[in-house]
């Protein structure tokens, strides 16, 4: 392998997987020991492993979710060890390495838990509540016709820079992972906040924050206890910021808007 | 619902509830610790005793009193509805789990820390709000007018240890839930910048732990010293 460490000694683990066969079965942790991994595979990459393992030994191989399995996606998921994409701060699961671990481990490897993220099966879950918030304002109005200059509009560069802060969010939800309430207050402050900064999204200002909330209030998430669970825990450094701009978009909204 | 109802039943809406009762229940903190301080004058009791004659017949007390009572309760109800919500939004928990990397234990304790609270707020107003409002106090004569002895019964209450003691540790418990409620409770009505935020984080700890201690030593002053 290119770029490995030729003196990285292999690793023999042993795995705690959730299994679970669909959405209405029951599921349970399952042991499985893994040999020879090297630190220098990826997480998913010896979850492929055990995989291949199972497969080869005729079990069904485990059911997680990857894409692009460098940190950009969003869909990689996994409660490592007590903690949403594991050990290290700022990190996928897919960008987080087996050098993190030590020979011998125990890993106890669960799937995202909120109501409203229902397991499908094994460790992943439905996250399709994330995309009905987001439909249900989400989005900005934008003129048919022909392509606006770059730049055209002013943009101070301390507002520039925080509504692209906000746009970094890969609605991994992490942050429902981390929150003891399960609130998904983190992801949704981070649309608010990004399209509320920008001129572009004036004209939904009102009604998207308004929106929004009563979505996330209908998929059933917690209430945010600003215990900062969800940034800490965030892999692409989310702020709870955000979370206060919300706040003051949804007072503002509600004081001001003409949605009865 | 209307848009007021609706606002004031979302998780969020809840939450400004939340904060502005309990900012308001920290005032109340300060003004009665202010008044309890006069436990340590040494004049057997007499600031005291006409001190809790005032706030227990004055009017205007009489009214901020029935805006205090709605304050706790406004309070405790957002609670109870929040954490059914809560505890509703993750039906199966994890198996392994580590929130002491990512948050504060009392942040993620209110609910308990709240409840601690409630049972001693329960206590206090059997033992002192109760006979001084309703009835049952030795009376006492100062200056040819007759009061009821409220700080008898605080010298009595307070030469009982297990009474200290629930004292102590309920105050103990206040701190936690103040030294995180005080400055979530800006967060929750959207009150944050980096030009305040530091002070109010700062200033809330100072204040929890100042208005606990200082309600926390007059039992202990009256145990030990009395």
């Amino acid at each position: 392998m290119a770029g490995s460490n030729p003196n990285a000694k292999p690793m023999d683990l042993t795995l705690k997987v959730w299994r679970q066969k669909n959405k209405d079965a029951a599921g349970q942790l399952v042991t499985y020991p893994v040999k020879g991994i090297s630190p220098d595979m990826s997480f998913l990459e010896m979850m492929d492993v055990l995989n291949e393992n199972l497969l080869r030994s005729g079990e069904d191989p485990i059911a997680f979710d990857h894409d692009c399995r460098e940190g950009i996606c969003g869909a990689c998921s996994l409660h490592i060890n007590g903690r949403p994409h594991g050990p290290e701060r700022g990190t996928t699961t897919c960008q987080l390495h087996m050098r993190h671990f030590k020979d011998g481990d125990t890993i106890t490897i669960e799937p995202w838990r909120a109501a409203a993220f229902p397991v499908h099966k094994d460790l992943v879950v439905d996250r399709s509540a994330f995309d009905r918030i987001q439909q249900a304002g989400g989005y900005v109005s934008v003129n048919t016709g022909g392509v606006p200059d770059a730049n055209e509009i002013p943009i101070p560069k301390t507002i520039a820079d925080k509504a692209f802060d906000a746009a970094t969010c890969i609605q991994c939800g992490a942050c429902v992972a981390a929150c003891k309430n399960a609130s998904a207050i983190l992801f949704v402050s981070a649309k608010v906040s990004q399209l509320a900064l920008l001129p572009q999204g004036k004209v939904e200002r009102q009604t998207r924050v308004e929106n929004m909330v009563a979505q996330m209030e209908i998929e059933g998430f917690g209430a945010c206890s600003n215990t900062g669970a969800c940034a800490a825990e965030c892999p692409v450094g989310i702020s709870l910021e955000n979370i206060n701009m919300l706040r003051r978009e949804y007072i503002s909204a509600k004081a001001t808007s003409e949605n009865f | 619902m209307n848009w007021f109802t609706k606002t004031f039943s979302s998780t969020v809406g809840r939450k400004i509830v939340m904060s502005i009762t309990g900012l308001f229940l920290c005032s109340f903190l300060v003004v009665h610790l202010i008044g309890n301080l006069q436990l340590f004058k040494d004049d057997g009791g007499e600031a005291f005793n006409i001190y809790s004659h005032f706030m227990a017949t004055n009017p205007i007390i009489r009214t901020m009193e029935i805006v205090l009572v709605l304050g706790f309760l406004f309070h405790i109800y957002d609670a109870i509805v929040l954490t059914r919500k809560n505890k509703a939004a993750r039906p199966i928990g994890y198996a392994d789990s580590r929130p002491q990397e990512n948050s504060t234990w009392s942040s993620r304790n209110m609910g308990l820390l709240g409840t601690v609270i409630l049972v001693f707020l329960i206590i206090h107003l059997w033992n002192f709000f109760v006979p001084a409002r309703f009835g049952g106090l030795d009376g006492v004569v100062i200056e040819n007018v007759e009061y009821d002895n409220l700080y008898l019964k605080v010298v009595q209450s307070f030469d009982i240890w297990w009474y200290v003691a629930i004292y102590v540790i309920s105050m103990v418990a206040l701190a936690y839930h103040l030294i995180h409620g005080f400055q979530s409770a800006f967060q929750s009505l959207g009150l944050d910048h980096k030009k305040y935020t530091p002070f109010i984080q700062k200033f809330g700890y100072a204040f929890s732990v100042i208005v606990c201690a200082g309600f926390a030593v007059i039992p202990l002053y009256f145990f030990f010293l009395k």
